[in-house]
Order: structure tokens, then sequence, then C-alpha cells
């Protein structure tokens, strides 16, 4: 039985040295982006290479994906309905996790790319990339409230599925170029780049670009938070600084 | 030009944020109203987060207040007697307004409540005031004399205190109840209340016409400053870049239009603002009565 086990983990190890026999090596163009005062979105250029210890297998194909998230956090999500004439909110479903920012690229169709079971084992896939617990009983369509979310998202473009934008030279030099929108949140974002095969993973890297604000911006946010009653008195000082201002140049221009 | 704003973490054009501070600071200078009521909306369409909207605007309508109650102080049509009364029924009404906002908030039923207080308020003071200002501009145009003041039930009142620069003898619990009202407004809606509390100086307390501006600029200062402070140290939703932009804008137009204030008729002044009320109320009403392209919204954080 003994002998059985450890030769069941001499396999697993022998088959998972087989699978990570391609691996990837990855660059970034940025790994920091700095939101500055003229900040109007930014670009991420991700490429790499895979590198081999054995020839190129031949069938299935070797496909890439990559996928940027932005921070994640709680959401609330209501629906309107007419009540005595009027559309207000009246239904809402939490959703536990939902990243501020999810961008998915791929070499070609996701669905060719991934199987169910991987997508839903590594969480790829816009919806899977979401995570929401159950809704209140009276709510029967919970769903709808999650497509609603992704909807919206991706009308802004915080949320992006770019199928076939990531361009792969002789299964080996691959590379694709990721928009963050200006609308951008702080914080690190979680970069995954999957090689498949079949629609199995066979190798997976991770790595992180962080966004932040810099200058005035990483200054005055700080304050805002840090000092917030020093901040409210500034902000009032140079409101009536400048309304005085303005009165006083006034005055000189009519005389 | 695009600017990041670092706390409502969104990308504008700054052209046009000064655009909107302008148009929006003429108007102010011209009636007397902070001029919140059009600013607010008009931020949460070009997509500001309403919270920070809400918070900002209430900062840029201290600097557009400010300049707009100087040039009335050199003209003395500032009832500073009357505005204190009603500036201790604001602060009173502020702290309860911010209680009120944040327990909504937390319903999920904040937006409602504040268009139909909008809708509600809109239509009735709009439509009271353009029925009034098209009357005596026809009595005018008779030849009538305007008529006298009437001696109402507000005049029966206790506590009764003298407005010298107003020219009134009346109670204090009037005026300190129109101060709590919009020092309510005043938190919840981003506004500087200046639209409810001007025709209810005009209408209610019975105050000059040229009087009212200044000392409605005069209380809405301090109500919007205190709104600031709160909003700065509870919700961290008062972005100082966006201010800065919009107040630019709005003092420069502040100026102009108290000029042009100055040269109009109070009659044709009150029936312009009737009617800019009237069509803010009228496009809300809309909204909520047509149904909207997306059902569904998105709010940060759970319960």
């Amino acid at each position: 039985m003994r002998i059985l086990t450890s030769l069941c983990a001499a396999l697993l190890l022998v088959v998972t040295a087989a699978q990570a026999k391609e691996e990837i090596v990855l660059g970034l163009s940025k790994d920091t982006v700095s939101i500055n005062t003229n900040f109007d979105g930014s670009e991420i250029l991700v490429f790499g290479a895979v590198k081999r210890t054995g020839p190129i297998p031949e069938n299935p194909p070797l496909q890439v994906i990559v996928t940027v998230a932005g921070p994640s956090e709680a959401k609330t999500i209501r629906r309107k309905e007419k009540r005595f004439g009027i559309w207000v909110n009246v239904d809402a479903v939490e959703i536990d996790q939902a990243p501020s920012f999810y961008a998915v690229a791929t070499s070609t169709l996701l669905g060719l790319s991934l199987t169910e079971t991987e997508d839903q084992r590594h969480k790829v896939s816009i919806p899977r990339a979401i995570r929401s617990v159950g809704a209140p009983d009276n709510i029967t369509d919970s769903e709808t409230f999650t497509e609603a979310l992704i909807r919206i998202k991706s009308a802004s473009n915080q949320y992006q599925l770019n199928e076939g934008t990531v361009s792969l030279d002789e299964q080996t030099l691959f590379r694709t170029s990721i928009k963050l929108p200006a609308a951008l949140t702080e914080g690190e974002y979680d970069t995954r780049i999957f090689l498949t095969r079949g629609g199995e993973v066979i190798s997976k890297y991770e790595t992180s670009i962080y966004v932040r604000k810099v200058g005035m911006e990483r200054w005055l946010f700080a304050l805002s938070r840090e000092n917030a009653f020093l901040y409210g008195l500034m902000s009032l000082a140079i409101a009536i600084a400048a309304g005085w201002g303005a009165s006083a140049i006034f005055t000189v221009l009519r005389r | 030009m695009q600017i990041y704003l670092p706390i409502a973490e969104v990308s504008v054009n700054a052209f046009l944020l000064l655009g909107l501070g302008g148009m929006v600071g003429v108007l102010s200078g011209m009636f007397g109203v902070g001029g919140g009521f059009l600013m607010t909306p008009l931020l949460f369409f070009i997509g500001i987060p309403p919270a920070v909207a809400v918070a900002t605007e209430a900062n840029q309508i201290v600097a557009s207040s400010f300049s707009g109650v100087l040039a009335h102080f050199k003209r003395k049509t500032v009832d500073l007697r009357m505005g204190t009364v009603l500036l201790i029924g604001g602060l009173i009404g502020a702290a309860v307004g911010v209680m009120v906002f944040n327990y909504l908030k937390a319903q999920g039923q904040v937006d409602l409540l504040v268009k139909l207080c909008y809708v509600v308020f809109l239509g009735i003071i709009g439509g009271l005031m353009f029925f009034e200002s098209l009357n005596a501009i026809r009595n005018v145009k008779k030849g009538k004399p305007p008529a006298r003041k009437k001696h109402n039930w507000i005049h029966g009142l206790p506590f009764k205190m003298r407005f010298r620069v107003s020219g009134l003898y009346i109670s204090v619990i009037p005026p300190v109840i129109v101060g709590i009202s919009v020092g309510v407004l005043a938190a919840i809606m981003g506004v500087g209340g200046g639209f409810i509390m001007v025709p209810a100086m005009i209408y209610l307390l019975g105050m000059p016409t040229k009087v009212v501006v200044g000392t409605s600029l005069f209380q809405i200062i301090f109500v919007t400053a205190f709104t600031t402070m709160l909003h700065a140290t509870t919700n961290f939703t008062v972005d100082i870049v966006l201010a800065v932009l919009l107040l630019v804008g709005g003092v420069i137009g502040a100026q102009v239009g108290t000029r042009i204030g100055v040269k109009m008729k109070a009659e044709q002044l009150r029936i312009l603002l009737a009617i800019m009320v009237l069509a803010v109320c009228g496009k809300l009403a809309f909204d909520l009565l047509v149904q909207p392209a997306e059902l569904y919204s998105i709010a940060t954080g759970g319960h």
C-alpha cells in the first residue's frame, strides 16, 4: 500500500513535469501606472515568450489568455420597477466581490481556449471573475443582476472581453495590449497569463501592475483621508479667496 | 484638455467644467440662487459620482455666494439681522439633513427621494412665482399700483423682531423655519437652497426683492460651508480640483450676473427664475415617469 502511494506520487510528479514543459517568460511595457493631473487612460503592453525543454508539440494548438483584474470590492445592484406611476428601486442583490476593472484578452475565442471546468477553477471569464453569494429568497432571477453589472461595466470599458487580440507567433512569441480607461481605481492589478492546449491550462504566470496616484493627485488624496478637517478648511479657504478675488478684480475693472 | 480628478477618480474636460461653472455663476448672480439645483444634476450627467458631486457643489457655492454677497454689501442690500436668524435655522437643518441622507442611503432610496423633493418643491415654487410675476407685469402695464402688503397670519405670531433693512416687524419663527427647511435641502441635495429661500422670503416673509438676493446669499455661504465640512470629514467626497475649476468659472459668472440683475426689473427677474425652475422640474419629473434605458444601477459596498 505504501509503495503504491509513493508510486502514485512519483507518477504524478512525472505528469506535472511533462505538463510544465512549456513555461512563460513575461515582459510588461510598464509595471506601474501613474495617475497624474492629465491622466486620460493608459495602455499596457503585455508580451512574452514560451520557454520549452523539448520540441513544439503538434496538437492541439497553443492558446494564450491574458487577464488583468483591478482591486475587488462588494457591490449592491438595484433594479427599478414601476410603482405608483414612477420608477423606483425595488429589488437589490449583493455581489460579494467584483473587480473594479477586468480585462480578458485571448488568442482565439475564449470558449475554444478554455474548457468550462478550467474556467471554473481559474476564474478567467468575466462572469467567473465576479463572486456573488446567494440572492434574497424573494429574487429568483439573481443572474440578471450579475448580467446587468457586466453590461454596465462593459459599456464604460471597465470590463473588457477582447477575443483574438493576443497575437501568437510560431507558438512561441505572444503580445497584446490592454487599454485602461481614464476612470481608474488605485491599487494592485493582478495580471495572469495562461497557456492552454485543448482547453486545458498547461502553464500559468502571475504578476502585478501597480496603479497609483502621483504628485499633486497623491498629495491631495492622502490629505483628504488622513487630515480631513484640514482638507475641508483648505477647500473653504480657496473658495473664499476665489470669491473675494473675483469681486476685487471686478471692482477694479469697473473704475 | 482632460484633467484627472483625485477624489472623484474620473477624467473630465477642464474647459467643460469652467464653462459650466461660468454659466451657472451668471444665474447665481442674477437671481441670488446658488445655482446648485442646476449644477448638481449637470455634474451627474457628465459622469461625476453623485456623492462627490453633492459635496463638491456645496464647496463651489461657498465661492460664488461669497463673490456675490460682496457686491450686495457695497450696495447695502443685505439684511444681516434677517440673515443671522435664517442662518441659525439653516445650521440646525443641515445637521438634520445629513442624518436623513445617511439613513436613506442605506435604504437605497436616496436618489428617488432627492428627485421627488426636487419635483415637488420646484413645481410648487416655480408655478407660484410664474403666475404671481405674470400678474405683476400685467398690473404694471395697466398702470395699476402694486398691491400693498397684506397682514396675514404670520403677523400674529410671537417673538417679534424689527428688521430695519427689510422694513419688517415680524416674528422670528417663520424665518427660522424657512432656514431649517433650506438647511435640510442643502445637506441632502447639494444645493444652497436659494431657489426655496428667495420665494419664501418674498411671499412668506414679505421682504423686498432687492434685499432678498443679498440676504439669501449671505445665509447660503455659512450653511454650505458647514455642509462642505460635514461631507469632507465624514464621507471624504469633496474634490478640491473639481471645486477650483467650477468656482473659477463660477465667481466670474456671478459678478457678471449680479450686474445684469441690477439692471433688470424685479418682475422680469422673478419670471425668468420661475421659468428656469419649472424647466428643471419638468426634466426631473419626465425622468421619473418614463422607463429608464437601464433599469439596474450599481452601488458600492454591501449592507
